[in-house]
């Protein structure tokens, strides 16, 4: 089926406008029309209007509207008057497109540009980051409310999906983790052996990887990558399940979703985040160490000893009380972001993408006050 | 008015399995142009992967699909795009862009196969809209803000949008009420009349098959044991055909028509 090209001539007859569209009137064929019609029915009025049928060869339901758009506002409503011609489908066409549609005007959306509108969006955007803030409060205390009233009856715990996500989000890390940790390490040392190097100082390499990778590097490489691989994988589960209702159906079903997809994400983070922090300051120090000894030539021996020697056992468990602390953080922001979806994909977008950049964000500020918090304390 | 003759669509030898599950086994049904063809069968005797092997989205195990006597798989891909923007296809759960309104999923159709100047654009996604029987309120509203029903409108109305001469439609009225159900199939069978489509209806509607299909396909025991009108399938003694038809619910819809 080729289309005919479609025409349209206007006639002047006894005080009337004729139009005599030809050929095939439909979606493909009609663009070039549209401002002739919108002309006219701008120009002319409508009870002069006549549509002459005969000529048309198909039409649809895109060419029928187009048609009767000049004479849809005629004060006596559609009649004989304005047809000519015949044609086996136009009439009862342009009818069925008269009765049902033509009587919405288009919205027009607000969509202007100044100083105001944009004065108005950054208030807005404010006033939403404070509302999120303030959510996610809430719903941290509403999951260690959780927390502690299954910890009441500890045999609620579900065991299950807690090793579920211990393996996943935990075990499954653990090499990217330990690899990043491990360059990390070497960078750091390679950083300080050019330096120190200059005051002839270069065996402090030892320290400056240790208190490095023990203190900050080892917590925070697992806690970003936490954030990043299970972060997004926990919101992006919790949130799918929300668009197909089985949140709903949950609460229907007395399942508390806090007590059966928060409390299991979190309680799993808390527990592998200082495992993997562990991994990685392993990692991280063996590859400070691999550097020292190919660079500096500082033998594995001498490394080991002087870390034992030289490195506070303080940063140890500075990076180590860190650990549950960020698991806990990228836990709730991840599941909190999920339970917070809404029924269309773009939201889950959204919302995948808050929940990583939010808990990243959470895990360096929170960082930097335990920073503060253990100055003053002189640890 | 159209001939009800030349086949349009003819399924050959069909055969589909997931795995080792064989859902259909040397399947044939023919749609002719310019009739409305329902198809029926039990829950799992895979309606929805027929519908879905007919526009393509499955390649068929075995068998092949025609066109006007063209075999889909063997298509230029040039060819079969210009075969699907003459295909209107109604998912069962709308399948609506959830990141745009109703009124922009309507015109996604036209933006992407005609050069249709905007503001027409809209006014026609906003025609296909209320033709759907959907209210003014509709078009600037996303899917998510739409309950059941109305998404289902909303996905004919995009399946409207360039005026297919095909339209597939898998159970466009289950979950609309019964008065939004008639109307649904008075659109289209005013649509079919209007516009000569050839409409396919995968659908557990009862009503919809006495008042708008000319046959009736009965998809059991992997194939179609049965393609004809209505009155002739109430005669048919298959057990499956008899008991669908005519159960309680057979019964009444035959009466609600007789009467």
């Amino acid at each position: 089926m080729s289309d005919v090209a479609a025409g349209l001539t206007i006639e002047e007859e006894g005080g009337r406008v004729i139009l005599v569209p030809t050929g095939d009137w439909i979606v493909d064929t009609i663009a070039r029309f549209a401002s002739e019609i919108a002309r006219i029915d701008h120009d002319i009025d409508p009870g002069r209007v006549s549509i002459d049928l005969s000529g048309i060869e198909r039409i649809d339901t895109a060419g029928a509207y187009l048609l009767a758009r000049p004479i849809h506002r005629a004060r006596d409503g559609v009649t004989e008057q304005h047809f000519r011609g015949d044609h086996a489908t136009a009439r009862r066409l342009i009818q069925l497109v008269l009765e049902k549609a033509i009587n919405s005007e288009p919205e027009v959306e607000d969509r202007r540009f100044g100083f105001i509108q944009a004065a108005g969006r950054i208030g807005a955007g404010l006033e939403a980051a404070w509302k999120e803030m303030i959510a996610t409060f809430a719903f941290f205390g509403h999951a260690i409310t959780s927390f502690a009233s299954t910890s009441a009856r500890p045999w609620r715990f579900r065991m299950t999906p807690i090793f579920a996500v211990m393996e996943v989000a935990g075990v499954n890390a653990l090499p990217i983790i330990a690899v990043l940790s491990f360059f990390i390490g070497a960078v750091v040392a390679y950083m300080g052996a050019n330096l120190l190097e200059t005051f002839g100082a270069s065996v402090f390499t030892v320290e400056l990887v240790g208190i490095a990778v023990l203190r900050e590097f080892g917590v925070l490489i697992t806690a970003i990558m936490l954030a990043g691989r299970s972060d997004s994988a926990f919101t992006a589960a919790i949130g799918s399940m929300k668009m197909q209702q089985e949140i709903d159906a949950m609460r229907v079903l007395g399942i508390d979703p806090y007590e059966a997809l928060v409390i299991p994400r979190i309680v799993a983070c808390v527990i592998m985040a200082p495992l993997l922090t562990f991994a990685a300051m392993i990692a991280g120090i063996v590859g400070g160490l691999l550097v020292c000894w190919s660079a500096l030539d500082i033998s594995p021996q001498f490394f080991v000893t002087r870390i034992h020697d030289s490195v506070p056992i303080q940063n140890f468990w500075v990076g180590m009380s860190k650990a549950p602390v960020f698991g806990a953080i990228i836990a709730i922001i991840g599941c909190k972001q999920g339970l917070d979806v809404g029924g269309d994909v773009e939201s889950l977008g959204r919302h995948v993408t808050a929940s990583v950049v939010q808990s990243i964000f959470m895990v360096i500020i929170v960082d930097a006050l335990f920073a503060m918090m253990y100055l003053e304390l002189g640890i | 008015m159209s001939a009800v003759s030349a086949p349009l669509i003819e399924v050959r030898g069909l055969k589909t399995a997931f795995g080792t599950h064989v859902v259909h086994d040397g399947l044939n049904l023919e749609v002719r142009r310019g009739e409305i063809i329902g198809l029926v069968g039990g829950s799992g005797t895979g309606k929805s992967v027929l519908m879905n092997t007919m526009i393509g989205l499955k390649r068929p195990d075995a068998g092949e699909i025609f066109y006007n006597g063209r075999a889909l798989g063997k298509m230029a891909d040039s060819e079969r795009a210009r075969l699907e923007s003459h295909w209107g296809v109604l998912f069962q759960g709308g399948a609506l862009f959830s990141a745009l309104t109703v009124r922009e999923n309507v015109m996604a159709p036209m933006r992407e196969h005609t050069d249709l100047p905007r503001s027409l654009m809209t006014e026609l996604a906003d025609m296909k809209i209320a033709l759907t029987g959907l209210g003014p309120e509709a078009p600037s509203k996303f899917p998510s803000e739409l309950s059941g029903g109305m998404r289902k409108r909303a996905g004919l109305a995009r399946a409207l949008a360039l005026d297919p001469d095909v339209l597939f439609l898998d159970e466009p009225t289950a979950g609309l009420d019964p008065i939004g159900a008639a109307a649904f199939d008075s659109l289209i069978r005013e649509l079919r009349d209007a516009l000569g489509l050839t409409v396919f209806i995968v659908t557990h509607d009862l009503d919809t098959l006495f008042a708008i299909c000319d046959r009736v396909a009965v998809l059991a025991e992997k194939r179609c044991v049965a393609v004809a009108p209505i009155d002739e399938l109430l005669q048919n003694d298959h057990p499956w055909i008899r008991e669908y038809f005519g159960g309680p619910r057979g019964r009444a819809a035959h009466q609600a028509r007789e009467g």
